[in-house]
């Protein structure tokens, strides 16, 4: 009898050999397996993690070399065998039981690109009970989950939903809905990860979507340092359009939907929701002044829903499962879950998905177990480079939107970069700056030219250059810049700098000779 | 390095597979970077006639983005991951230590032709930081050594083609 075996073939397990791995052991069993390229279960220290499926279930064993393939076949491998690398039932892991599967619930267990695996874990429910309600059905459930935007800025879908639905397309009568999956947020991989693992559900949010408010096509806005998702999301849209989920008659329904995914070109402003339809639309990355909203005048001057991957990857859960189902996770105007990330200097760095509100000290180290290199953990920055950095005096706040924007912090799209006491605050600080130099589009003066001056300030008082004079300076620039800026990346660069700078001062007392 | 050793004739091909589509431009530039290796300045005309945009249009936008280059790459391109979940991990080290042993630079190409290094800011492989990228394979856990085994690797290679 064959035996169903996955190896991931996602970026970060392949990054740790997945690979290799699955071709050593393909030659090796040959037709005693059924080989399955799985995404990641997303507990990337036990990359690459074999499964093997048993009558109890799936045993997971890891992390695997190719040197270890002979013991552990040896050992029985393919039976689900005793061995050191052994981790037991998958399901029963701590790391992956303490956490709460909503929108992750298929990635690691599916076949990413098949559209069989998928309908056998509750796949395309969503699309097929939405095939048979109004648009202002879909919308309201949407409203009533509670789910707000996954790309940082938090807004309630449901809202902008409601926007696009009630919106004249006019002449052109066409709507669009762009997916975006810029994902330039260091520290942060969840987008990734549910497109090389579970693809078909971001394709049936975005055909949910196009039902909701009207609109025909959609756009997968890829970023270009995602080489792997590309290939699979494309195969996953080919599959999709085989099986008639997508394409002019979706299910015999005479509704139509179609999708196709375009390349970014490394431009991380390109994240913004107008920079990046500026994108598509085949220009300059340059930020749109709002209003009009894209949601009113988006996509080629036309009613636009822009969204996040996970936002629209959840969407299916919440059709199917219930608008209550999903918002009774979670904590105050925060519903649901979040897909955490955990990043940096962590032991245990890996997708934590959990319904808000447990702490991010839990996280740091019920999930992450501390510091990979083992020394103390001195500051974590959460929400990407725009977010602060907390010192640990900040960690037991509950993950919540409301209580991170309480801490002039965010907490963003979830991503959690830990540091230990090697890291140089004033060093992170220059950095923020110069990534708004580097990324900035250039429209507004305060971002454009406000983070040249930071980095010069910054470097200035770690040569220890009148320090306190410049330390007033770069609290003035950081002003200018948070309100005289056109977007967040101007307006928000000011976050990491001024925490570091608040919560990390002895990093700013002189250190002639250091700054690079 | 010569650089008007491409092929209009090609050039124009590519062009003609992707024009059709709303907001062209940059499948069109992915098309002949993907080829080329980079985008020749000398093809802006012909781009910019067939999407009927201006050549300053043009040049603004392959200038914009961080991907497009306009002269030829080495014979690979390595990008290394500068953002911060990499530093947390030592990726300054890294950079430093690519930079000397190259001889070169960010946005330059080693003397003899082989490695393009390029700065990144992020390849999602946050979780096995220090990360670095060549061609469309990633790499996570970097340290110096690892990265010389690499580099040794690729240039190996490129000696036995020959
Ligand atoms: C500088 C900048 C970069 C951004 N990058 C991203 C990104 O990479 N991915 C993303 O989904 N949203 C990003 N956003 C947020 C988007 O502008 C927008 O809020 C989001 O795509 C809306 O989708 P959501 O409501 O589902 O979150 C960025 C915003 C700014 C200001
Ligand atoms: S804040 Fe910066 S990135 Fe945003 S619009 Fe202004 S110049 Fe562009
Ligand atoms: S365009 Fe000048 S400050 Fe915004
Ligand atoms: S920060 Fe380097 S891979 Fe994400």
């Amino acid at each position: 009898m064959t035996v169903r075996v996955f190896v991931p073939l996602d970026t970060s397990a392949c990054a740790r050999g997945a690979e290799e791995l699955a071709l050593a052991l393909q030659t090796r069993c040959g037709d005693d397996i059924e080989l399955v390229r799985n995404g990641s279960r997303g507990l990337f220290w036990l990359e690459p993690m074999v499964e093997v499926e048993t009558t109890q279930g799936r045993i997971a064993y890891g992390p695997v070399k190719v040197e270890d393939l002979d013991g552990l076949l040896e050992a029985g491998l393919l039976q689900g065998g005793e061995h050191p690398l052994q981790l037991g039932l998958t399901e029963e892991i701590p790391y992956l039981k303490q956490q709460q599967r909503l929108t992750f619930a298929r990635v690691g267990v599916i076949d990413p690109v098949s559209v069989e695996d998928y309908k056998a874990n509750g796949g395309f429910v969503g699309l097929q009970s939405a095939l048979g309600k109004t648009a202002q059905q879909l919308v309201d459930e949407v409203k009533e989950s509670g789910l707000r935007g996954r790309g940082g800025a938090a807004f309630p879908t449901g809202i902008k939903w409601q926007t696009v639905l009630d919106a004249d397309p006019g002449d052109k009568a066409q709507k669009y809905i762009v997916c975006n999956a810029d994902e330039g947020d260091s520290g942060t991989y969840a987008d990734r990860m549910l497109m090389e693992g579970d693809p078909l559900s971001l394709v049936e949010g975005m055909a949910i979507a196009g039902l909701a408010v009207g609109a025909t096509q959609g756009y997968i806005y890829l970023r270009e340092e995602y080489p792997q998702a590309h290939k699979i999301l494309n195969a996953a849209i080919a599959a999709a359009e085989k099986a008639n989920y997508l394409g002019d008659n979706i299910q015999d329904s005479g509704k139509a939907f179609y999708l196709e995914v375009r390349l970014g070109a490394k431009a991380y402003i390109c994240g913004e929701e107008t920079s990046l339809l500026e994108s598509l639309e085949g220009k300059r990355g340059m930020v749109r002044a709002k209003p009009p909203l894209p949601a009113i005048v988006g996509l080629f001057g036309q009613p636009t829903v822009v969204n996040n991957v996970i936002s629209l990857a959840t969407v299916p859960t919440i059709i199917s499962k219930g608008p209550e189902f999903y918002r009774d996770y979670g904590m105050g105007r925060s519903r649901g879950t979040l897909p955490f990330q955990l990043a940096g200097n962590i032991k245990q760095a890996g997708l934590v998905e959990l319904a808000f509100g447990t702490t991010l000290r839990q996280l740091l180290f019920n999930f992450g177990d501390g510091t990979r290199t083992g020394k103390p953990m001195r500051a974590v920055q959460v929400g990407g480079p725009l977010g602060a950095y907390l010192p640990e005096s900040q960690w037991d706040t509950p993950l919540d939107y409301e209580a991170f924007i309480e801490l002039d912090a965010v907490l963003g799209h979830g991503g959690v970069v830990a540091f230990d006491d090697s890291v140089d605050m004033s060093e992170q600080a220059r950095f923020s700056m110069e990534f708004c130099v580097e990324e900035s589009c250039g429209k507004c003066t305060p971002c454009r030219i406000g983070s040249t001056r930071g980095v010069e300030v910054i470097d200035r008082i770690r040569q220890g250059e009148n320090a306190e004079d410049n330390k007033a300076l770069l609290r003035d620039l950081c002003d200018t810049m948070v309100h005289g800026s056109l977007c967040a990346m101007g307006g928000m660069t000011p976050f990491p700098v001024l925490s570091a700078l608040n919560h990390f001062s002895e990093d700013f007392e002189s250190n002639p000779g250091e700054a690079s | 390095m010569s650089q008007s050793h491409w092929n209009p004739q090609r050039v124009q091909t590519l062009i003609e597979g992707e024009r059709h589509q709303p907001g062209a431009l940059l499948p069109v530039l992915h098309a002949i970077q993907n080829d080329l290796g980079y985008v020749p300045p000398d093809s802006l005309p012909l781009i910019a006639e067939a999407l009927n945009l201006s050549r300053a249009e043009v040049h603004g936008v392959v200038s914009f983005y961080h991907h497009f280059r306009d002269t030829p790459p080495g014979r690979h391109t390595l990008e290394i991951c500068r953002a911060e979940s990499c530093q947390a991990m030592g990726s300054r080290r890294l950079e430093n230590h690519a930079r000397q042993r190259l001889g070169v630079g960010y946005h330059q190409t080693s003397p003899d032709g082989e490695i393009s290094l390029e700065p990144v800011y992020c390849l999602g492989n946050c979780a096995c930081s220090p990360s670095v990228r060549i061609g469309d394979k990633v790499y996570g856990d970097m340290d110096s050594d690892k990265l010389d085994q690499l580099m040794d690797e690729l240039t190996t290679q490129a000696v036995e083609v020959r």
